[in-house]
C-alpha cells in the first residue's frame, strides 16, 4: 500500500464518520422542528437534547479533521477546490456557525424555546447537507472549469445538472433516514415508548426514498462520467452487500426488534456503499485535473502526518470510548434519571 | 476585479474573522485553567464557594467555546478559500502542526462534553477535577500548534526552494522556527492573563451592583492574583519577543519604533505622531530600544532605511505596539497595587472608582490582544511567508470575496450580540445568591 492510498483512506474514513454523526445531528434538528410543528415536541425534545448536548462539539471536529487532513495530505486540493468553492463553502460555514452557536445558546444558556428558532435550527440542518453535497458532484468533473490556468466554478452547469440535484436529494433522505434509525434505538434504550414509535415511523418513511435516490445516482453517472460508471459497475457486488444490509435494517425496525443491530446494519450499509463509491473514484480527487498522485505532499510530510495520526488515534479512541460509556451506554444518563448538567 | 483588489478584500475578510475569533479563542485557552484552579482550590480548602465558582464559569465558558469553535472552523476553511496559493505551498511544509491542532481540539471537545455533563455524578470531586486536565491541556496544545503555524509564516524554515520546487522538507524543523518559542509563550501567557482579568471584571461588576457576597470577594482576589502572575510573565516574554524581532525580523521592530537609521544606543519612542521621519509629541527613552533589542544600551539596532522600500511594513503599526505595551504595563502595575493593598488591608480598593478600574481591566486586556495580533500580522506585510511569498501572490482569484465579507460581517454581528445577550441573561436570571440557596435546599432534601 502506498502512502497516497493510506492518506486518502484515512481521510475517507473520517469523512464517513462525519457523514454518520452529522446526519444524526442534522436529522435530529429537523425531527425536533417537525415535532414542534405538529405539536409533538414534548415527545422528542428530551431524547434529542440528552444525546446531542455532550457530543455536538465532537461532531464538528470530524468535519475540521477532514478538511485539514485533505490540505495536509493533498495540498494541491487547496488550489483547485479552495479557489472554486469560496461561495458554497462560505454559505455552509455560515449555516454551521448559526447552528452550532444556536444550539449552545439555546440549550446551555438562555433556554430559548421560541418556535422560530426551533424551525430555523431544523431547517439549517437540511440546508447544510444541501450546501455540502455538491462538492461530491464537483469531484466528478464538468463543474470546475479552467480559465487562464485558474479554476473557477461553473454555477450554471452545477445548478442545471441532474447529477448535482440527485446528490442533494440523496444527502437529504440519507440524513433523515440515518438519524431516524439512530434515534429509534436511542429512544428505545431510554425506555421511551412514544418517542421510539414516532422515530420508528420516520425511519420506515425515509428508508424508501433513501435507497431509491442512491440507486438513481449510479445511473446519473452513466451520462455524466462514463469512466466512473464502469468502475462502479465492477464493484456491483459490494453495492449488493450494502443493499442486503439495508433490507436487514428495515426488517428489524419493521419487526420492532434489536434496534441496536438495526443501527449497526445501517452503518454497515453506508460504510460499504461509501467505500465502494470511494474506490471507484480512484485515482481522481477532481476529475480529470487532480489525481491523488499528482497532488500528494512530499514524503517526509506524509510520514510525519501518518505518525501524528497514529499517535492522535491512540489518544482519541480511548477518549471516545469513555464518552460513549458515560453518555451513550450509561442507562441512568440515557433515561435522564439525574440532571448532571453543569 | 483586479488581482490586487481580491488580495485586499481577502485580507479584510481574514482580518475580520481572526479579530472576532481571537476574542473567543483567548478566553477558550485561558478560562479552562482558571476553572481548574478554582476547582482545585475548592477541593483543597474544602470550600464550596470555589467549586461553585468553577461551575458558574464553566457554564458561561460553554457559550464562548461554541462561538470559538464555529469561528475557528470558519478561519480554518477560509485559509484555503481565500489563500489557496499559499496553502498549496505551505501545506507541504506546515501541515503537521495544523493536523496536530485538530487532534488537540478533538481531545478538548471530548473531555469538555464529559466535564460539563458529569457534575455531581462522581462521589469524589477530585475525579471530576481530573476531567479538566485534558480540557486545559487540549486548549493550550491547540493554541501551541496553531501559533507554531503562525510562527512559521513569520520565520519560515525547514525547506529549500530549487527551481520553484520545494525540496528537503523537514516538518519538524518547520515547527521549530525561531519565532516559535517567544510567540507560543506570549500567546499562552496573554491568554491566561486576559482570562484572569475578564473574570475579575465580572466579580468587580457584581460587587458594584450591590452584591456583597463573600463569593465575589473570593473570586476577585483569586483572579487578580492570577492576573498579576501572568501579566508579569507576559512582560518578561514580551521582552524576549523584542530580542527575537531584532535578530530575525528587524524591519518589524524598526517600523514599530519608527527607527530609520541604523545606530548604536537607539532610543525607544513612546506614543507620538509621525511627521516625515520625525516623531512629534513623543516620549523618547534613550538607549531603551537597544536594551529591548539586544540587552545592552550601546548595541546596534538595524533601521528601516536598510530595507527595500517595498518590503517594509506600514508605519502605523507603531500605534498598535504602543497600545499593547501600555495596556500590558498598566495591568501588571494595577494588579500589583491591588494584591499588595488586599494583603495589607488598605481600604481604597473597596472604593467604587477602584472597582470600576477593575471592571475596565478585562476589556482592556482584550483590546491589547487585538492590538498585539494586528501588530504582529500587519508588521510582516508585505509578506505572507516572510522572504518567500508576498500576500498579493497568495490570494484567491475568485471575484466574490466582497459578497462574502458582507455575509460574514452579518454572521459575526449576530454571534457577538448573541453571546452578550445569552451570557448576561444566564447570570442575571440565576445570581449566585439564588444558586447557593438552591444548593442548600437540595442538600437538605437529600438528607431527609
Amino acid at each position: 500500500m502506498t502512502l497516497e492510498i493510506i492518506g486518502i483512506s484515512v481521510l475517507w474514513l473520517f469523512l464517513f464518520l462525519y457523514v454518520i454523526v452529522a446526519s444524526i445531528d442534522f436529522g435530529a434538528g429537523f425531527f425536533n422542528a417537525y415535532s414542534a410543528f405538529t405539536n409533538k415536541q414534548h415527545i422528542l425534545t428530551n431524547i434529542i437534547q440528552r444525546y446531542l448536548s455532550p457530543v455536538w462539539e465532537v461532531t464538528n471536529v470530524f468535519f475540521v479533521f477532514f478538511f485539514v487532513g485533505i490540505i495536509g495530505f493533498f495540498p494541491l486540493t487547496a488550489y483547485y477546490y479552495g479557489t472554486a468553492l469560496l461561495v458554497p463553502a462560505s454559505i455552509a460555514l455560515v449555516l454551521l456557525a448559526i447552528r452550532g452557536s444556536y444550539y449552545a445558546f439555546a440549550t446551555y444558556g438562555a433556554k430559548i424555546n421560541h418556535r422560530g428558532y426551533i424551525y430555523m435550527y431544523g431547517l439549517s440542518g437540511l440546508l447544510l447537507p444541501a450546501a455540502l453535497s455538491p462538492v461530491l458532484a464537483m469531484s466528478e468533473g464538468g463543474f470546475i472549469k479552467m480559465a487562464d490556468d485558474k479554476p473557477y466554478l461553473d454555477y450554471w452547469a452545477l445548478f442545471t445538472s441532474p447529477l448535482s440535484w440527485s446528490i442533494v436529494v440523496l444527502s437529504l433522505t440519507a440524513v433523515l433516514y440515518i438519524s431516524a434509525v439512530f434515534l429509534t434505538w436511542y429512544a428505545d434504550k431510554a425506555g421511551d415508548v412514544k418517542a421510539t414509535d414516532l422515530m420508528r415511523k420516520y425511519a420506515l418513511i425515509w428508508a424508501g426514498p433513501a435507497i431509491i435516490t442512491a440507486t438513481g445516482i449510479i445511473f446519473e453517472l452513466r451520462a455524466h462520467n462514463a469512466e466512473h460508471y464502469t468502475r462502479l459497475l465492477d464493484l456491483w457486488w459490494v453495492f449488493g452487500i450494502s443493499f442486503l444490509l439495508f433490507v436487514g435494517t428495515v426488517y428489524l425496525i419493521w419487526k420492532r426488534r434489536n434496534y441496536g443491530w438495526a443501527f449497526i446494519l445501517l452503518v454497515g450499509q453506508f460504510f460499504t456503499a461509501f467505500f465502494a463509491y470511494g474506490f471507484s473514484h480512484y485515482p481522481y480527487l477532481l476529475y480529470p485535473y487532480l489525481t491523488i498522485y499528482d497532488s500528494f505532499t512530499n514524503e517526509s510530510m506524509a510520514i510525519a502526518l501518518i505518525i501524528a495520526f497514529i499517535a492522535g488515534l491512540g489518544l482519541l479512541l480511548p477518549s471516545l470510548y469513555l464518552l460513549f460509556r458515560l453518555f451513550l451506554f450509561d442507562k441512568d444518563y440515557v433515561k435522564g434519571k439525574s440532571d448532571y448538567h453543569a | 476585479m483586479g488581482f490586487e483588489d481580491t488580495a485586499l478584500l481577502s485580507r479584510i475578510l481574514t482580518l475580520m474573522t481572526l479579530s472576532f475569533h481571537i476574542l473567543y479563542a483567548t478566553v477558550g485557552v485561558g478560562v479552562p485553567l482558571m476553572i481548574m484552579i478554582a476547582q482545585w482550590v475548592g477541593i483543597k480548602k474544602n470550600d464550596d464557594h470555589y467549586i461553585l465558582l468553577a461551575r458558574r464559569w464553566a457554564r458561561g465558558f460553554v457559550i464562548t467555546v461554541a462561538v470559538g469553535v464555529v469561528t475557528g472552523t470558519a478561519i480554518g476553511l477560509q485559509l484555503s478559500l481565500l489563500w489557496p496559493n499559499f496553502m498549496q505551498l505551505a501545506g507541504n511544509v506546515i501541515a503537521l502542526p495544523l493536523f496536530m491542532e485538530v487532534f488537540a481540539f478533538f481531545f478538548e471537545a471530548i473531555f469538555l462534553g464529559i466535564y460539563l455533563y458529569t457534575w455531581d455524578r462522581f462521589e469524589d470531586q477530585r475525579k471530576h477535577l481530573l476531567l479538566l486536565i485534558p480540557v486545559a491541556l487540549g486548549a493550550a496544545a491547540s493554541s501551541l500548534f496553531i501559533t507554531v503555524v503562525n510562527a512559521f509564516m513569520n520565520s519560515p524554515q525547514g525547506f529549500e526552494v530549487l527551481n520553484g520546487e520545494l525540496v528537503n522538507v523537514s516538518p519538524l524543523l518547520a515547527m521549530l522556527s525561531p519565532a516559535m518559542p517567544t510567540k507560543v509563550a506570549h500567546v499562552m501567557a496573554t491568554a491566561f492573563m486576559t482570562s484572569a482579568f475578564l473574570l475579575a471584571s465580572i466579580a468587580a461588576f457584581r460587587m458594584i451592583r450591590g452584591s456583597n457576597h463573600v463569593y465575589h470577594k473570593k473570586a476577585l482576589f483569586l483572579t487578580m492574583k492570577l492576573g498579576l502572575v501572568f501579566s508579569i510573565a507576559t512582560a518578561l516574554i514580551g521582552d524576549f519577543s523584542g530580542k527575537y524581532l531584532a535578530e530575525y525580523q528587524p524591519e518589524k521592530l524598526a517600523a514599530a519604533e519608527w527607527h530609520f537609521e541604523t545606530e548604536e544606543g537607539a532610543e525607544l519612542i513612546l506614543f507620538g505622531v509621525l511627521d516625515g521621519e520625525e516623531a512629534k509629541y513623543a516620549i523618547k527613552v534613550p538607549y531603551a530600544l537597544s536594551i529591548l533589542a539586544h540587552g545592552l544600551p550601546d548595541s546596534e539596532v538595524t533601521g528601516l532605511n536598510e530595507f527595500p522600500k517595498d518590503e517594509i511594513p506600514p508605519l502605523w503599526i507603531h500605534y498598535l505596539f504602543d497600545t499593547m505595551v501600555t495596556i500590558g504595563m498598566w495591568l501588571a502595575f494595577f494588579s500589583f497595587v491591588y494584591v499588595v493593598a488586599a494583603w495589607r488591608g488598605w481600604s481604597f480598593i473597596k472604593a467604587k472608582w477602584f472597582r470600576w478600574l477593575i471592571v475596565a481591566g478585562g476589556p482592556l486586556a482584550l483590546i491589547a490582544i487585538e492590538a498585539g495580533w494586528w501588530f504582529t500580522e500587519v508588521g510582516r506585510q508585505p509578506w505572507i511567508l516572510r522572504g518567500y511569498m508576498k500576500t498579493s501572490e497568495a490570494a484567491t482569484t475568485s471575484g466574490q470575496v466582497d459578497l462574502m465579507i458582507i455575509l460574514f460581517a452579518g454572521l459575526y454581528f449576530i454571534l457577538g450580540v448573541g453571546t452578550i445577550v445569552v451570557l448576561s441573561r444566564m447570570y442575571k436570571r440565576n445570581p449566585v445568591e439564588k444558586e447557593l440557596a438552591d444548593r442548600e435546599a437540595q442538600k437538605g432534601g437529600e438528607q431527609e
